[in-house]
């Protein structure tokens, strides 16, 4: 051991020569391998679907129905959220309860645009939204009016969960509320949310939420061509969501929330506010949840109270815990894996599906506790093991990166 | 700020946790370039003082001033980070999940750690040098790469210490650092303390009397929250209520004991 130098004399050089370049090389490898799966990932979801969809012969083995790509779309919209919880929990090691919150937000926002352009179609054939009429409102409540603008309706979209989640971040994480009581809060959110959207008196139609949607800046949402480019838009949102996750990932800051996970107290004592970063990242997945609620009501055509309470929070997080929490891919798997067997469940036997969500999630949690991404890694473990360090994740990187990215 | 009289100065002290006066009208400071050994039997104090100066327990009353004139008494943990107090913990307290190069990355000193600025902030070749020259220090330059939840228990330790070191503290506060460590261990790390000390100021606390005697410099006793003796370790030793307080302790305990069997 030598005397302590923290003078600058190695300098670069040593710099260079302290990085194995076996180790350069797998992760190099590794990066490569994730690019080119999310170029040809991509290229299936945003060319290859649709081009099935619109070219063979409907009784053609390959052909996409509609049905279906309007189910990829839905399953793709609740990756997106599906992100921004694998940012929150899987990295940040907060657990959030209440993103459905979020996504609703988003989807209430979309949903209030589309309701006002329902316009007489209505049944009731009045400017106001059926469910006014029915409730004896006589005219709009002043909070709709915005929302005939559709960019308004976009913007509020992802800006109101923005904004909700930074007013109640900041009380939550300024009064270091952490670890399970942030969970219960956040599930109390979820069910205090779900009340409100219920009742009548708040003017969203209550229990059976916006529906019945007709056009969408003109065009027929019932038309195959607007959901095929509804469902382009939402693959293009995905990727760029990715891109987003996998640029804060690795940031420096991307570590310092992995190190809030780790130790919050050495955070703390190096000079970050663990506040600051907690908010950071809880906002940036409620504008992903938002984001995704926006994409996800002219696919589907409805958003009620029931899509966004504590249920559905939760069974956001088995998402993210079925795919495997803390990488980015294991979210979207998970997201779109889960509600797949769902969509094929609830066919053949609907009572089942809670018991087989339960059942999944209690075996993700004691068989394998990384999800499916990490059950491929441990398959595929003696690959791995030939080319890194024991104990290398994927997800991080050594020091070869952080050299280069150093000595740009 | 002048490098001269104390660096830190907590002057009548008390912290009250729901009645239990952790620290009692306590006077305390250090000088700059002072390597200060804090020893006490358990519940003396010894790491509510370092819970005071480092800003994670709030006294009732009193002051503390850091360096000349900055009151620490109203500000966060991570601004008195930023100010330059560096703080090892007792049990060792790393990021598990991230290898040793990126657990001295993120402590570096910065200009900035906010979110935005730590986005997009790279590291200058200067820095990369000095957390190379860390590493060596340090002995792990071989393990930069690894992950250092997988490190032994002694790695650990000394990754903690390089991380705070890399931090540029001009006030370092070490909690028993060399719990658990080999005797070897225990050793290098009372040699790296000792040649800290011309670059900072450290407070040490420890029950490792061998290891007090090792630091050879002035030691403070605490007992029941407040200072009871100051001096070379000789003075302390021979100080007949330092005796009393560990040596009455022992009898007391031993008294309890055999009055259990």
């Amino acid at each position: 051991m030598s005397s302590p130098d923290l003078g600058e004399s190695s300098g670069l050089s040593s710099a260079a020569e302290g990085t194995p370049d076996r180790r350069r090389a797998w992760l190099s490898e590794s990066s490569a391998t994730e690019g080119l799966s999310f170029w040809l990932v991509g290229f299936f979801l945003l060319v290859v679907m649709p081009l099935l969809n619109v070219l063979p012969a409907t009784d053609s083995w390959l052909h996409v129905s509609d049905f279906t790509l309007n189910r990829f779309g839905k399953f793709l919209a609740y990756a997106i959220l599906a992100l921004g919880i694998d940012l929150i929990w899987g990295y940040t090691g907060i657990l959030s309860l209440g993103h459905g919150v979020f996504f609703g937000l988003g989807a209430y926002a979309v949903g209030m645009h589309l309701m006002l352009s329902i316009g007489t179609e209505s049944v009731y054939g009045s400017a106001l939204p059926d469910f006014m009429v029915w409730n004896q409102v006589k005219e709009l409540p002043l909070f709709w009016k915005p929302f005939y603008s559709f960019g308004f309706a976009v913007a509020a979209a992802i800006l109101v969960p923005t904004l909700f989640a930074t007013i109640f971040g900041f009380l939550a994480f300024r009064s270091r509320i952490r670890g399970v009581y942030f969970a219960i809060i956040t599930q109390a959110l979820a069910l205090s949310a779900w009340l409100v959207f219920n009742r009548n008196e708040t003017n969203l139609g209550g229990t059976n939420g916006l529906t019945d949607f007709k056009t969408i800046l003109g065009f027929r949402l019932s038309d195959p061509g607007m959901q095929r480019t509804l469902y382009v838009l939402t693959v293009l949102s995905l990727g760029a969501a990715y891109l987003l996750c996998r640029w804060i990932i690795r940031s420096r800051t991307g570590k310092v929330l992995v190190a809030i996970r780790d130790s919050e107290q050495r955070v703390l004592f190096s000079g970050y506010s663990p506040a600051n970063y907690k908010l950071f990242v809880f906002v940036v997945s409620a504008a992903l949840a938002g984001l995704a609620g926006a994409l996800y009501v002219p696919q589907v055509g409805i958003i009620t109270p029931s899509q966004i309470g504590v249920l559905p929070s939760l069974e956001m997080v088995i998402w993210v815990a079925v795919g495997g929490r803390g990488t980015l891919a294991g979210a979207v798997i998970g997201a779109v894996g889960v509600n797949w067997a769902r969509s094929i469940l609830t066919n053949s036997f609907p009572d089942l599906w809670p018991f087989f969500l339960g059942g999944l999630f209690v075996a993700v949690v004691l068989l394998v506790p990384e999800g499916c991404v990490g059950l491929v890694r441990k398959l595929s473990g003696n690959w791995f093991a030939r080319r890194a360090q024991p104990g290398q994740t994927a997800g991080g990187f050594g020091v070869g990166a952080s050299v280069k990215r150093g000595l740009r | 700020m002048t490098e001269r009289g104390s660096i830190i100065y907590l002057e009548d002290v008390t912290v009250d946790f729901d009645g239990f006066k952790a620290l009692r009208n306590l006077n305390f400071f250090v000088d700059y370039h002072e390597l200060r050994v804090v020893i006490g039997p358990n519940g003396a104090g010894k790491t509510t003082l370092l819970d005071v100066i480092s800003g994670k327990v709030k006294p009732v009353s009193g002051r503390v001033v850091f360096g000349k004139d900055t009151d620490l008494i109203p500000l966060r943990e991570h601004e008195i980070a930023t100010l330059g107090v560096g703080r090892k913990f007792q049990t060792p307290t790393v990021y598990t999940n991230l290898t040793v190069w990126e657990n001295l990355d993120l402590s570096l000193r910065r200009s900035s750690k906010g979110v935005f600025a730590t986005l997009v902030s790279t590291l200058t070749p200067a820095e990369v040098g000095k957390v190379f020259a860390t590493m060596e220090t340090i002995g792990l330059a071989e393990k930069a790469g690894v992950p250092a939840g997988s490190l032994s228990h002694g790695e650990k330790q000394w990754l903690e210490i390089g991380m705070v070191l890399l931090q540029d503290p001009v006030l370092l506060l070490v909690d028993e650092p060399v719990a658990g460590m080999t005797d070897q261990e225990t050793e290098q790390t009372g040699q790296l303390l000792q040649s800290l000390a011309d670059r900072h100021s450290i407070i040490v606390i420890e029950h490792d009397m061998e290891f007090v005697r090792q630091l050879a410099r002035t030691v403070t006793v605490l007992h029941e929250g407040t200072v009871l003796c100051e001096g070379s370790v000789e003075k302390i030793q021979a100080d007949p209520r330092v005796v009393e307080i560990y040596l009455g302790r022992q009898k007391e305990q031993k008294e309890t004991s055999a009055a259990a069997h």
